[in-house]
This record gives structure tokens, sequence and C-alpha cells, in this order.
């Protein structure tokens, strides 16, 4: 069953306490594009990522991935359902090495995980794909390297690798170029690009310059609303957004 | 390389009890399994189990009842032992998981002093007594093999069972996902695993094999007392693994052995055991992180690169 939109939320809010982090929020993510959110610190992006990825139970709304209500999910069961996320900070498996890492996640949903009595040869036929989704990322050569070895730009790499290990429909990245050079976030880009053929992405960004060529639709929120929704010309141009930017990060505009 | 060390220490382990007092190898063998045990989940799945004591001193007194009121033989009164060990390791394990770090250390203390009292308490146990006079029963109900050198070679099996037991478990499908869990549970999650079902498994397992070590210190020495069940030998197996090197295989074998048989050397000086043990903690801690097996394997490693490079 497919439908026009691979990820929605509805009327979805968050209240930490009184304060209401993200409110009211309606998101329609368009299947096969690449959508952003962005918005200023403290804009309530992360919050909503975290909700939409069920890290976080909403206080109202729902969400609703390929048209079934995944509100009341566990955050397990929606990687299950065919949305895989992202972390802000890298989230490899440290002592562990590349090949390893991605051979977790291939692991996800069979029931080789739990056989704690085989040999690990019985998951040697999952190395051959394991290997192909590292080159895939261009990390062929570091796969006997450990996570921690690897530089920062490898771990995003590896963790994109170890993400679409689940082929996933729906992917949410949150904030794929935090805390990089310049150096790094151009290969990075042409990554996401390149894997977001075929599947639904989501991704949240401070970066404008990265949101800017890769998105097809962008929302922008503010104070845990949103503020509008357009294509990136549209909204760069709008005096509301760049007033709402000014004197955090002009110059990314 | 590594089949000649194999083998040198096969030869050595075989030879030991001709040289060395047989109970003292024993004893350093049933806590060889208890510190390994341990490590499982703490080198390996991350968790501080405040507690390990519990399955070890409960095991003990299990299979000396089974020994001492049933006719059953040697290996049947163990094994059963580790069995009840391990649903107590899972029914612990079903309350504390979901929580980490200091929790879940201080909620596996708290069953462990709960399971204290209980043995304290119970009839059969002989209370502060403890209980006396377990016979070493016939193995499958027909080896003799109650004589000390004897014994020894049983325990030496059952180790060598216990550690490739433990080795089969990390080196697994699911080894790998629980060091998955220990560097970012997170993650693993959102991966769509469920880490509290890993590590549920990961404790049952654990504490079988905890017990399973208790079962057989209680037929070397053939009595068990509560001093097996109390908070210092949770604590004691914690300062073995941090000495031999956490998350390293061989480590937690290295730190048992060299604390067991310091305790016993030291033992005619009363306290200075204790104050002897404090002193190496705080020089591993300071000097040694990766404890003893751990530096000397990265020392290893900088070695074999170096001349490569």
């Amino acid at each position: 069953m497919t439908t026009e939109y691979a990820l929605e939320a509805r009327g979805l809010g968050r209240k930490f306490g009184a304060f209401w982090a993200v409110k009211d929020v309606d998101l329609k993510v368009r299947r096969g594009s690449i959508h952003a959110m962005i918005g200023p610190n403290g804009a309530g992006k992360t919050t909503c990522f975290n909700l939409l990825t069920k890290t976080l139970q909403p206080s109202t709304g729902s969400i609703i991935l390929n048209g079934e209500d995944i509100s009341r999910l566990r955050t397990s069961d929606v990687a299950t359902q065919g949305m895989a996320r992202s972390f802000q900070i890298s989230a490899t498996f440290t002592q562990m090495t590349a090949l390893e890492n991605v051979r977790v996640a291939l692991q996800a949903g069979k029931g080789t995980a739990y056989r704690f009595w085989r040999p690990l040869g019985s998951i040697a036929h999952l190395n051959t794909r394991a290997m192909e989704l590292l080159e895939n990322v261009g990390l062929q050569d570091s796969a006997g390297v450990a996570a921690s070895d690897l530089s920062y730009g490898k771990k995003r790499a590896l963790e994109i690798a170890t993400t679409l290990a689940l082929d996933p429909q729906v992917m949410l990245l949150d904030e794929p170029t935090a805390g990089m050079g310049h150096e790094d976030i151009e290969p990075i880009t042409e990554l996401i690009r390149k894997v977001s053929v075929g599947r639904t992405v989501l991704i949240v960004e401070h970066n404008l310059s990265v949101v800017s060529s890769l998105s097809d639709r962008i929302t922008v929120l503010q104070a845990g609303q949103i503020l509008t929704e357009g294509n990136y010309a549209e909204v760069s141009s709008d005096e509301r957004v760049i007033a709402a930017y000014m004197g955090g990060v002009e110059d990314a505009l | 390389m590594r089949i000649a060390l194999v083998l040198l220490g096969v030869a050595i382990a075989l030879a030991l009890p001709f040289f060395v007092y047989p109970i003292l190898l024993m004893t350093i063998l049933c806590f060889v399994i208890f510190a390994s045990s341990f490590n499982l989940l703490l080198g390996y799945v991350g968790l501080l189990c405040f507690g390990q004591a519990m399955f070890l001193g409960l095991s003990a007194y299990i299979a000396g009842y089974l020994l001492k009121t049933t006719g059953v033989s040697i290996e049947i009164a163990i094994l059963a032992a580790a069995l009840v060990s391990a649903l107590l390791g899972g029914f612990v394990g079903f309350v504390a998981v979901r929580r980490t770090g200091i929790q879940f250390a201080m909620i596996t203390f708290a069953f462990a002093q709960f399971v204290y009292f209980m043995l304290l308490q119970s009839e059969f146990t002989g209370g502060e007594d403890g209980m006396q006079g377990i016979p070493r029963s016939d193995l499958f109900g027909v080896v003799d093999i109650s004589d000390s050198r004897t014994f020894y070679y049983f325990v030496l099996a059952m180790t060598a069972l216990a550690i490739f037991a433990i080795y089969r478990v990390i080196h697994s499908p699911f080894g790998e996902i629980l060091k998955a869990i220990r560097d970012n549970e997170a993650r693993v999650e959102s991966l769509g695993f469920r880490p509290e079902r890993f590590k549920i498994i990961a404790m049952m397992i654990s504490a079988g094999i905890a017990g399973f070590a208790g079962a057989l210190k209680a037929t070397v020495f053939q009595f068990a007392t509560l001093t097996d069940v109390s908070w210092t030998v949770s604590g004691e197996v914690i300062l073995m693994t941090l000495l031999g090197g956490m998350g390293t295989f061989t480590g937690p074998m290295v730190g048992a052995a060299a604390i067991i048989f310091l305790n016993d050397e030291l033992a005619q000086f009363g306290e200075w055991a204790l104050i002897a043990q404090g002193v190496i903690l705080i020089l591993v801690i300071l000097f040694l992180r990766r404890g003893v097996v751990g530096e000397a394997g990265a020392l290893w490693r900088r070695m074999r690169n170096r001349n490569k490079g």
C-alpha cells in the first residue's frame, strides 16, 4: 500500500512541565522526497525529531507512517516498520569494527540475534552485504578498523551505512553535518543525495547551505510551531524566516 | 603461537596439583569461572551487577542440599543449582535491566541482600553455622572422584566447560548485539532491537554460570556458608575483574587467580590481606586502567604496529 505521504504528523505537540517545546505541528512528507526541517536554536527541531522517532512520547497529536498510526509504538518497533533514524552525535559501536557495526544492523529483525550458542561463522553470510554497504559509503578500506579509530566524517558515513542496512523506506537524519568541517560537509551531502534515491528522507538541519542544495521542501520551525513551509526560494525570501534567523546564524542564509 | 600457549597452559594445569595444594587450586578455578561470569555482564554488556554473590551463594546451598538429602550424582546437583541460579538471574534482570549505571547496581545489590537474609533465616541452610558435610557423590553415579587430586581434575574439566560456554556466548551473533548495547544502547534500539530482552538473557547466562561456580565451590569445600552470599564477595569479584582487565576474555581469570592466591598467602597476616587488596586496587586504577591483561594486550598491539610500520 502506498500513500502519497510517507510520513505525517497531525497536531503533534509535546509539553515539558508548563512549556510547550513543540505545539500543533502538522507535517506532511511526500513519498520519495527529501524534506528538511530548519529553525533557529531552540525552535524545537530536535524535540520534533525525537517525537517522530518515538524516542519521546507526544503529549498531543498523532504520527502516521505509510498510512498507519505509529503514535503508540515503541522506538524499536518504528525501525521494523520501515523508518530508521540517525543521531546528531555520531552513533557508532565504538569498540567494534566498521564491518561489525553494519552487521549488527543486518541482524535486525532476524532470529539470529538471539543465538548465543552459535559461532560467529553462522552469520558470515551477512559479511558480503555488509561490505557492499560499506563500499556504498566509501568505507571499503576501513572494514576492519574499530569505529573509535575512524575520522569524524567516516564515523558519519559508517552511521549512514548502518542505517541503510535496515533498507528503510523512510530515513530521518538528525543534523547530519553537525560539528563537521567544510571539507567533510560536501561529501556527506553528496552521500545523502545518493542514498536517498528511492527513499523518503526527513532532515533536521542547522546548516542552510546543505538544505538548499538537497531538499525538495522545507519546513521552518520557530518557538515550537511551524512558521512557514515551501521550497528553498520561497522560504529563504520569507521575511519572517529571515527575522527568525537574525542574530542567530544570519551568515548561514 | 596461540595453540602452543593453550597447550602449555593445559600442561601446567594438569601438573599443578602435584606442586600446589589442590584445594587452593580448586578455589582459584571456581573464582575464575565466577569472575568470568561477572565480566560477561560488565565487560560485554556494560552492566555492573553489584550482587553477583547471590548467584554464587544460593547455588552453593542448593547443590549442597541436593547432595546431602537426595542421592543424585554430583553433575546433576551442580547443573540443577546453576539452573535455579539462572532463573533467579532472569527474575532480577526482568526487574533491573530497564535501569542502568548506579541504579542497576543498587537494584542488584538490594536483591543480593534479600537473598542473603532469606538464606540466613532459612532452616535448611544452617543459618550462621552454614551447611556442613556436603558429600562429593559419584560422577554420573558411578565414578568415584572424592579424592582431592582426582577431584581437582573434575573441577578443571568443569572450569574448561564453563569458560568455553562464556567464550561461545561472547563470540556469537547474540554476543555481537551485547557488545553493541554496551557501546550504544539507544542506537541498538533505534535499529529495531529490544535491548532489555538481550540484557535479561545475558543476566540469565551470567547468573547460571556464577551459580555453576558456586555449586562447584560447595563440593570443593564440602560446606556452604553465608560468606559466599555476602556483599564483600560481590565487591571482590569487581576487584578481580578490574585487576585483570574488564572486557578482556582472560583478564578476570588472571585477576581471580591473583586475588585468591594473595588472600591465601596473606591470610596469616589477618587484616593485611584487605589492606593489600586496597593498595592493589588503587595501583591498578591509577596505573593500569585497562587491567593487567588489558594493558599487556595494548602493549603487544603497539609493539606489533611499530614493527609493521
